[in-house]
């Protein structure tokens, strides 16, 4: 008796997806024919975070981080909270017509800072915008301190001008580039 | 969760997204999850000049959390309806609160 229990409980625990699985077709069924025909819906299973990124997984990205961090790289695990692993990962920086590579290695990413991740179109990623061209990385380094620190003091007294009137800066507390 | 299965109607739509940092982005909306992540295809740049690191991606996943607006095609959505819908939800909220 104990044997048959435990082999039936698996067997209704494959049972009861199905089931969800029915009554999900069952839920949909009625939504595509109903008052407003719609577009025949995705599957549920399509509106998680593991399927979005599923399908970047092992491409080359564009990661842009909430401190302003460009990198690009590998995409070779993550989680439900977007935290990343990224491999043979270069870093970008910009400074006015100039950019400059240097390459950082494997990179473990917590969710928290990711801003957006884009697939880079392999056929397309040389053609950088016109008048933008590749310079050592200590002289867009450089520059690229000066312009950061050329807007961090803009943006300190428009937070200060706002504030005598009354407006909390947007995103106080959270870097934002 | 109303707000989830609103942009899931607007699946294959072309949306564009102002972020905090400013930066817009047109693209067709593929997929949405429950943080509101989103994930857009054919991505545009607007103002491209100024964000040269987005020049040669094609489809993107953008972390909702940074997200300041999304903009719709009017004629894919029901005000009324939606309307409807979020006072509906405020009074479940309301009542599960008491």
């Amino acid at each position: 008796m104990e044997r048959l229990s435990l082999n039936e409980s698996p067997a209704n625990a494959q049972q009861q997806p199905q089931q969800g699985a029915q009554q999900n077709h069952n839920a949909l069924g009625p939504a595509g024919q109903g008052p407003t025909p719609g577009p025949p819906q995705l599957p549920p299973q399509m509106f998680t975070t593991a399927a979005q990124l599923l399908d970047l997984t092992d491409k080359k990205l564009v990661l842009v981080l909430r401190d302003g961090r460009k990198l690009i790289g590998v995409l070779r695990s993550w989680d439900q909270f977007a935290n990343l692993v990224f491999q043979d990962t270069i870093e970008r920086i910009y400074a006015g017509n100039l950019y400059a590579e240097i390459s950082r290695g494997i990179f473990i990413v917590r969710g928290e800072n990711v801003l957006l991740l884009g697939e880079v179109d392999l056929d397309r990623e040389d053609d950088l915008p016109p008048g933008i061209t590749k310079a050592p990385y200590d002289e867009v380094w450089e520059l690229k301190k000066q312009e950061d620190d050329k807007r961090k003091t803009s943006d300190k007294k428009r937070d200060r001008e706002l504030q005598t009137m009354g407006f909390e800066p947007e995103h106080s507390g959270e870097i934002l580039f | 969760m109303l707000f989830f299965s609103f942009f899931k109607t607007l699946t294959n739509q072309t949306v564009t997204i102002e972020l905090k940092n400013d930066i817009r982005i047109r693209g067709i909306l593929k997929s949405v999850d429950q943080y509101l992540n989103i994930k857009l295809d054919d991505v545009e740049v607007l103002e491209l000049v100024k964000y040269p690191h987005l020049s040669a991606v094609k489809n993107m996943f953008i972390r909702g959390s940074v997200v300041r607006y999304v903009i719709l095609p009017r004629s894919e959505v029901d005000v009324g309806l939606l309307e409807d819908a979020t006072r509906r939800e405020a009074a479940n909220q309301a009542g599960k609160a008491r």
